[in-house]
Parts: C-alpha cells; structure tokens; sequence
C-alpha cells in the first residue's frame, strides 16, 4: 500500500480533538458522505502533515479537516456526526 | 468520559529505569491528574530554553489503580523526542502531559472477557496497562496475550509477564521474529493465521481484540484476524504511525 505507514488511527489523535472538541470524542460515531458507512472516530484514519485530515476507514473520504493556526483551530466536518457530550446532573 | 477542558499539567518525573537496552520506562507525578481508563494514551510536551516545543503522544504502562503515572518509551533512532525521554531524562525533571486521552481503546475489569491483546514491540504498552489492571482485581479472566518482539532481550516487562501468565485464566505467548535463544520454545516467526488460531479464543468465544503496534503490524495482524472470523467491529486498534519519535 502506497500509504503505508503514513497515517494513525484516529484514536491516536485524541488529545488535538479534545482540544478542540472539549470532550472524548474517539467514541462519536461518523457516518461517511461519500459510502454511508458508520464508524467511531477513534476507528477512522488520521493523517498527519501540515493539517491533521480524518478520514472514512472503508473509502477513506473526507471526515474532517484540521487546520491548526497560531491563533485558532478551522475545523470542516463532513458526513453526519452524532456527538453525545455529558451534562453535569441536575441539582 | 468526563467531560472537562483538556489542559497541559506539569509533571514530574519520579523514576526512570530501564526496561530493554532500547526503552524506558518513566514513572510520573502529575498533580491534578484526573485518572485513567487501561489502554488510554497522553500527549507529552517539551519545551526547549528557546521556545521550541516538540509534542508525541505515549501510551500509559501503568493500571488506573497505581497513583503515579508510568510511560514506557522505546527510543527511535533519529526521533526528535524520544532519545531524550530514553537517554537524558532522569528523576526530577519535569515535562508537560495533558490526557488521559483515547476513550476508544480501553477495557475496564467490569466488561469481562474473554480478551485477545496482540503486540508488536513496544504495542506491548497499553496492553500492559490492561494486564496490570486486571491484576489489581480478583476476577478471573480469560486473556490471552501475544508478545512479537525482535529478540527476547527486546520483550518489555518480561518478568512481569511471566509472573502475570501463572494467574487463572490468563496466558501469555511470545513470538520472536528476528532471533531466538538457545533451547527456544515459543513461536519464532510473523504473526501469522496459525499463531493466533494456537493463541485464541475463537471468534465464536466472541473476545475482544486489542491490536497495538507499528502501522505495518497493526494492519497484518488485523487482517489475519478478520480472515479467521474476528468482526472488525470486535478488533480495536492503535497504530504508532510515524511519529516523528
């Protein structure tokens, strides 16, 4: 594979994520544009370069595009995303 | 997972010793630390007096139950980071952590077994974190664990292991790919469909399977499992990737 080697799991990008995300979101569930296949984060692939890019694990389109800037994260999602975040419990 | 801003905290280190001529393993205070699930991972941030500050990401070796956090290290040569952490770091230093982070590649004691934990070098790590954690329980478990490794002087934690392979239910194989001692006993080769058929449990013994190691690895071992039965949905993986070391 021509791409061997060159990408992570996208659980190994968890810290950049909860930076921006400000929860876990290796356990959110993704479903692809381009082949509607579902899948947690934590099990897409991560590339690394001068942006970090997450891509479908079945036919590796566009899930998310991270540009990290020195002032600010720009973040373009793509698909559907279902993000559950924990609320404290009620009083 | 809590949610809570995931910040950098300093850390210091508290002990460093060697595990193999190649890695480290670095035992660390983190005051504010929140806590850890087996098999989660922290970023670690160096600053140099310049400014220049160089981030990996390193599994975490020890279990939830222990108080200070423990990294094991493998030195890559030509890394940026990692020949630091293995070579110049000692007690009393400091570097940043931020984490636990990884809520994807984790067992708790309470979700069972049966468990199948495939490494390759120093993959070995978070499973480490599992195993120890499990010891810290008095459930029995049915955890099978293969260890490939280049050589046997290259097998992390080994007493340990062999000291955890004695526990009910638990078993522990090594598989050495490059060089074997005299009077060797245990597979000598890459993984292969054989290996883990010996190794199990079964796909219809439904285990959960944590694969961690390099990319390459990670990818052989996850298709062989695949091509035996394993769902993919059943098999979690951590690829190290180039990290840049």
């Amino acid at each position: 594979m021509a791409d061997e080697g060159l990408w992570l799991d996208g659980n190994g990008i968890a810290g950049l994520l909860a930076e921006v995300f400000a929860t876990d979101m290796t356990t959110v569930d993704h479903g692809c544009r381009a082949c509607g296949a579902h899948g947690v984060v934590g099990a897409h692939r991560a590339y690394r370069g001068a942006g970090t890019v997450l891509r479908c694990p079945e036919c590796g389109d566009l899930a998310a595009r991270i540009s990290t800037l020195p002032d600010r994260h720009v973040v373009r999602l793509a698909g559907t995303w279902l993000i559950e975040v924990p609320r404290p419990p009620a009083q | 997972m809590p949610r809570a801003p995931i910040v950098w905290r300093a850390a210091t280190v508290r002990a460093a010793a060697d595990e193999t001529p190649h890695a480290r393993t670095l035992l660390l205070d983190v005051p504010g630390w929140p806590g850890h699930v087996a098999g989660q991972h922290v970023d670690v941030r160096l600053t140099a007096d310049d400014g220049y500050q160089a981030q990996r990401s390193y599994s975490i070796a020890s279990a939830p139950e222990e108080g200070a956090v423990a990294l094991t290290v493998e030195r890559i040569e030509d890394g940026e980071v990692s020949p630091y952490l293995v070579c110049e770091t000692r007690a009393g230093d400091e570097l940043e952590v931020r984490g636990p982070v990884g809520g994807h590649f984790t067992w708790r004691v309470e979700e069972g077994g049966p468990l199948l934990l495939v490494a390759g070098g120093s993959g070995l790590v978070p499973l480490m974190s599992m195993l120890r954690h499990l010891a810290a329980h008095e459930q029995t478990v049915d955890a099978r664990v293969l260890v490939s490794s280049r050589g046997w002087d290259d097998v992390l934690y080994r007493e340990e292991l062999a000291v955890l392979a004695r526990r009910p239910g638990v078993a522990v194989h090594h598989t050495l790919t490059r060089e074997t001692p005299p009077g060797w006993e245990g597979f000598d080769r890459r993984i292969d469909a054989d290996m883990l058929r010996a190794v199990g449990p079964p796909p219809d013994a439904e285990p959960r399977v944590f694969v961690c190691g390099p990319t390459a690895f990670v990818e052989r071992a996850a298709d062989l499992l695949v091509a035996l039965g394993h769902p993919p949905q059943a098999i979690r993986a951590e690829r190290f990737g180039p990290t840049g070391g």
